[in-house]
């Protein structure tokens, strides 16, 4: 992170660096503000602006939204608490080698490919009415309940190919150490690969997370009334657009600080594996 | 690090000033122009609108999105009874279920004696299919007028010209004949029931302002989907308008049954369906002739009693 070499060539390296900066700002300015202009100057601006960026009614819809938001906070809580075991069970079952473990290897992939094939909509909508439509005694017909279940076998399908692909970023040698240690199969499994594979997936894990978060206004859907079934119910009693703008809103609030968190995360992951060798 | 903060800040800086620079003149323009037309005026019955001169409004002086066609627009499926199928059951593209073009239906007659009023001959009409949400949102419109059930309330025809009546329009609840719900018969006794209703319809308000239910309803983007979730035994109930009431138990369900009707609305805050236009259209005060010369010479009673004559059939809530 510090500079190195002699004074005058860090004074130059500043100067140039700062150069580029301003160059840098001053053409972000020449394209933004153009753009900008091109959309105010636009003959439809005016319309727009009251259909799309009113502000009372903005101000007016924003606390029903941001209650609303309570239910899509809860499913996508809870479904991440199912997708991550979920998920890791499945990667497991995947890399299980040997000829025995063929037809679990196979159910496994048939899940994932499936899953990952369907469109999101539909697994919601086949789950969430057909599954009650059967009228069986004892099984749930909560629209919320099979909202969680269709967002969790959608994400686990996912996330299990991104635990997949980290154990099998683990170098083979780990597991040949671990086994020649006199360590069975699974307790180098769970002590050795997914450790360290589970450290280095935290980043697409979250990516995942943030695409869970985003599909649960899938689920408005089937009936269940969340933030942008909200907005919806809100637009077409107005017939004004705004409500979905604040909608955007809500999201990038949450979304923005989750992203720079996982920067943060492997910034950290790398300097304390870093300073470990520099050492 | 450095350079990607100042390049950010620089950033919303630029979109900060645009946006104050725009918010400057916030509903200046597009509301200036429609003030002119009545298209607020609430009423039971369709005011005579004055129209400038008979000239106007005649089908060669019109200004229409595409010249010597009136283009009607409507949802897709067009459903029974505001549309009707072909007795020989060919479709016309792209119509799924009922056919626009072919003057059955409710809507669909009452499009045709308006465009008929207007100086339209049946050739001179063209339909497109606008999804609901389309027919309001900004920007040029693509059709003359919608027809499509749309209710009027004053907040939405501050977005677009909303016409006097065409139909008033009350509510219903249809469900199957063996739930519970199924033997209500005040609105009181509605509000325990988990009920359902499509989403953005004045059927919607009709559970959170009327019923006022103690559990959450459900909310559907279609009647299609609140029917899947009455059958899923998810809803007891699905409130809707009630010629959409009776299509439901009569044809999408099997031992449906409307439970009740909500008492006719009267008055000036009558719910009633109106055409949609862009705001500020031309054709706004025309239309409004041609549904005041249609209420008048008794064509439009004949199309509602041919098309929507169940009404009488279903038991009116008590409060």
């Amino acid at each position: 992170m510090t500079s190195v070499g002699p004074p005058i060539v860090r004074r130059r390296r500043s100067r140039i660096s700062w150069r580029a900066t301003a160059i840098a700002l001053a053409s972000t300015v020449v394209v933004a503000g153009g753009l900008a202009w091109v959309v105010v100057n636009a003959p439809g601006w005016a319309e727009v602006q009251t259909d799309f960026l009113n502000g009372p009614i903005f101000w007016a819809s924003l606390p029903g939204l941001i209650a609303a938001f309570g239910k899509n906070v809860e499913l996508f809580l809870i479904a991440e608490l199912l997708i991550l075991p979920l998920g890791l069970v499945i990667a497991v079952m995947r890399g299980l080698p040997g000829p025995v473990f063929f037809p679990v290897r196979l159910l496994a992939t048939v899940y994932v490919d499936i899953f990952r094939a369907l469109p999101g909509i539909l697994v919601i909508f086949i789950l969430g009415f057909g599954i009650p439509g059967l009228a069986i005694d004892g099984i749930p017909n909560d629209p919320f309940f099979w909202a969680i279940v269709a967002l969790t076998f959608i994400y686990a399908a996912y996330v299990s190919e991104v635990y997949r692909a980290g154990i099998e970023s683990i170098h083979p040698s780990q597991d040949a150490a671990a086994r020649s240690l006199g360590l069975t199969r699974f307790q180098s499994l769970r002590h050795v690969v997914l450790p360290q594979a589970v450290r280095r997936v935290v980043p697409p894990l979250l990516n995942d997370f943030i695409g869970l978060q985003k599909d649960t206004v899938l689920v408005s859907f089937i009936g269940v009334v969340e933030i942008f079934r909200t907005a919806q119910i809100k637009e077409a009693a107005l017939f004004n657009f705004t409500p979905y703008l604040a909608v955007a809103l809500v999201f990038i609030v949450l979304t923005i600080p989750l992203a720079r968190l996982t920067d943060w995360l492997v910034a950290r992951d790398k300097r304390q594996r870093t300073a470990g060798s520099a050492r | 690090m450095h350079k990607t903060t100042i390049l950010s800040i620089g950033l919303i800086a630029v979109l900060a000033a645009a946006c104050s620079g725009g918010a400057a003149s916030p509903s200046a323009a597009p509301t200036s122009a429609a003030s002119a037309t009545p298209a607020a005026v609430v009423s039971t019955a369709p005011s005579v609108a004055p129209s400038p001169s008979p000239d106007a409004c005649a089908a060669a002086n019109l200004t229409l999105t595409t010249s010597g066609k009136l283009t009607i627009a409507t949802d897709n499926p067009a459903f029974p009874p505001y549309f009707a199928e072909n007795a020989d059951g060919h479709k016309t593209s792209p119509w799924a279920l009922g056919d626009p073009t072919n003057g059955q239906g409710f809507e669909s007659a009452v499009a045709y004696a308006l465009a008929t009023k207007l100086g339209f001959t049946k050739d001179q009409v063209a339909w497109v299919y606008i999804p609901f949400d389309n027919s309001f949102k900004p920007g040029a419109k693509t059709f003359d007028f919608d027809i499509n059930e749309v209710s009027f309330t004053p907040a939405r025809a501050q977005a677009v010209d909303m016409t006097d009546g065409y139909y008033v329009v009350n509510q219903a609840v249809v469900s199957f004949a063996a739930n519970p719900i199924a033997k209500v018969t005040s609105i009181a006794a509605l509000a325990p029931f988990r009920l359902g209703a499509q989403v953005g319809t004045t059927s919607y308000s009709t559970i959170t302002d009327v019923i006022k239910p103690t559990v959450d309803p459900r909310v559907y983007d279609t009647n299609d989907a609140a029917i899947a979730g009455l059958k899923g035994k998810q809803i007891d109930g699905i409130v809707t308008d009630l010629p959409t009431a009776f299509y439901m138990s009569g044809a999408q369900l099997t031992k449906g049954t409307v439970v009740g009707q909500f008492a006719a609305p009267t008055g000036a805050n009558a719910e009633h369906f109106s055409l949609v236009l862009a705001k500020g259209s031309s054709l706004t005060t025309c239309l409004n002739g041609a549904i005041a010369a249609i209420t008048a010479d008794g064509s439009l009673a004949a199309i509602t009693k041919e098309w929507l004559s169940d009404k009488a059939s279903a038991p009116v809530f008590t409060p």
